[in-house]
């Protein structure tokens, strides 16, 4: 058999195929289905009843709050309410109720293994990738549609493979670089193809920096991001109570055909931040002099995991944030907080002034009660500051790494973390 | 099917179509709200069989498809860009609200009146007179939107089924 992309391979398993061409559709079995409570039971509840059907396998779907955690309001009591009855309705066991994001939380208790093929209602599945399973997302009729036959059809993806060599420097993160791609090929610079983060740079990150990767492939593009799954990958999973995973046959064979192959020097990657309102609109720190900001916020499934709370903490540790700047942290799941409690890393965040908010999505999905202000200037760790997102249409987002977000919160203004480190 | 065009730039992300403070509610109150932060007046004066074009990389964002269901809901016949985000792609599709690929749609101007023909893969700017060629709609995405969307072709097929 000629060589083979990682996407390739795991979309044919899928499919029940010895080989599948890129470009061709197929329909595929889904191992895992996954919904939060947005786009998941308030939404799939009235379709099944409509429809008269069960799910296929509650065994293969995991449900998790979220989105309208804390529910401050009589429809958010409702949505969360919705969820929890339905998940015992329909048999579904896997049920995480305000411990953290989604995507977060799916491999954290032990959902995910190489080689799976996993649907998301959520535009950030995308991040289950890291661990060499093909997850994307889908919409809440599409998820119905999973959850009454099981299957999907797909366009098997071509691969755009991403290799970064060496290392990062101290105070440049997974964030940068996905903000670098996302400033240099646009949103749509994944063509919404596989897109695989691979090179010894990439190796050389631990599993949660591994995460961000594939979650803002979202921003970039691509149906998917992927890792494909080594030594770092088998040591979390084992910790997540996942046994025996295949590191050997989830890989991108040499010589498989891809769409496009950059390669980048990771030394070279300084900080970025991408200004209101895309996160295409990245450039180096440097080139942000004397942005005054209102709020720093550390959160979401992208910017506010352990990995991430500990860069935050690295800056922030001994110092306070600037007068007249608020400090918002969101944890991104109850496990990385209490282990960022134990570790002290969370004490730092909270001695310099952070303000401690709910696991859960917060002002990222901008679907509760804190929002940002008119004419408010934020920076955040999250991926998304299109124009009124997390707050009012006047209010003004940059996106940065949980390093540089917090340089700002001590500064005031957009800062090179790296002078604070 | 002819309608006006209300045209709109590149990167016309989910947010601004179903705004997130909204997502709470149902579609009727959802749709109200969609594109209020670039454009106002488009909600209010929307009309049954008009189209929203946009250039690249249309409905970039969440997986909400609130997005384009708004849109539907507000009786808008089609969406037209150059390239489309591909998860809000398979919504539209989903929801039953047609999308199609135009390479050349940045030569539709708002207010122009537009006859499509997804089948044939045409536009027709009938206010230039220019005919605009589409990307072919792969054929289970053309059944999808003719039954409606996934969820009345679920019924479709469940009440065969028992039947």
């Amino acid at each position: 058999m000629s060589a083979q992309t990682l996407a390739v391979k795991l979309v044919a398993r899928a499919a029940g195929r010895a080989a599948v061409t890129p470009g061709e559709i197929v329909t595929c079995k889904v191992d895992l289905a996954m919904m939060h409570d947005s786009g998941g039971p308030r939404r799939v509840k009235p379709m099944l009843e409509r429809l008269g059907a069960k799910v296929w396998d509650p065994e293969r779907v995991v449900v998790i709050t979220d989105h309208y955690l804390p529910a401050d309001d009589d429809e958010s009591k409702r949505i969360i309410a919705t969820a929890r009855d339905w998940v015992k309705d329909a048999g579904v066991r896997r049920f995480h109720d305000g411990i953290g994001i989604c995507h977060v939380v799916l491999p954290e208790q032990g959902h995910l293994r190489p080689g799976m093929f996993v649907v998301g209602g959520d535009s950030h599945s995308p991040t289950g990738g890291a661990f060499g399973a093909y997850m994307f997302g889908v919409g809440a009729t599409e998820m119905l549609g999973v959850l009454v036959t099981g299957e999907i059809w797909l366009r098997v993806p071509h691969t755009i493979l991403v290799e970064w060599d060496g290392a990062f420097g101290d105070g440049v993160s997974a964030k940068d670089v996905m903000l670098f791609l996302c400033g240099r090929f646009g949103m749509d610079g994944g063509q919404y193809q596989a897109v695989e983060y691979a090179g010894s740079a990439i190796g050389r990150l631990g599993m949660q920096e591994r995460m961000t990767l594939a979650n803002m492939t979202a921003e970039f593009g691509g149906q998917t991001g992927l890792v494909a799954p080594d030594e770092v990958t088998r040591a979390y999973l084992a910790a997540a109570g996942v046994a025996d995973i295949d590191t050997a046959t989830w890989q991108t064979d040499d010589g498989a055909e891809l769409a496009a192959h950059h390669r980048f020097d990771a030394s070279a990657l300084a900080p970025q931040v991408a200004a209101p309102h895309s996160p295409a609109n990245s450039r180096g720190v440097d080139e942000y002099d004397d942005v005054r900001i209102d709020t720093a916020y550390v959160g979401a499934c992208t910017g506010a995991k352990l990995a991430d709370l500990r860069m935050a903490a690295r800056v922030l540790r001994g110092r306070r944030v600037a007068s007249g700047v608020r400090l918002l942290v969101a944890p991104a799941s109850l496990r990385d907080q209490e282990t960022a409690r134990a570790e002290g890393t969370l004490g730092a965040l909270i001695d310099a002034g952070g303000r401690l908010l709910a696991n859960a999505c917060g002002a990222c999905a901008g679907y509760g009660a804190l929002r940002f202000g008119e004419e408010e200037v934020a920076i955040s760790s999250t991926a998304r500051n299109f124009k009124g997102r997390m707050g009012a249409a006047s209010s003004r987002v940059y996106l940065a790494s949980p390093y540089t977000v917090a340089a700002a919160a001590v500064t005031g203004c957009i800062t090179d973390p790296r002078e604070l480190l | 099917m002819s309608g006006r065009a209300w045209v709109y730039g590149d990167d016309l992300d989910t947010d601004v179509l179903a705004p997130g403070k909204y997502m709470k509610f149902g579609i009727e109150e959802i749709a109200k709200h969609c594109l209020e932060m670039v454009d106002p007046a488009f909600a209010a004066s929307v009309s049954q069989g008009d189209v929203v074009v946009g250039g690249r990389n249309f409905g970039t964002g969440s997986s909400r498809e609130q997005a384009p269901a708004a849109l539907k809901a507000l009786g808008v016949a089609a969406v037209i860009a150059q390239s489309f985000a591909g998860l809000f792609y398979r919504n539209c599709f989903n929801v039953g609200l047609l999308a199609l690929t135009c390479p050349q749609a940045g030569r539709i101007h708002a207010g122009d009146a537009i006859r499509f023909d997804a089948a044939a893969g045409g536009i027709e700017n009938l206010t230039t007179g220019e005919t605009l060629a589409c990307e072919p709609i792969a054929p289970h995405l053309m059944t999808l939107v003719r039954d409606g969307g996934l969820l009345a072709q679920l019924e479709l097929r469940f009440a065969k089924e028992r039947s």
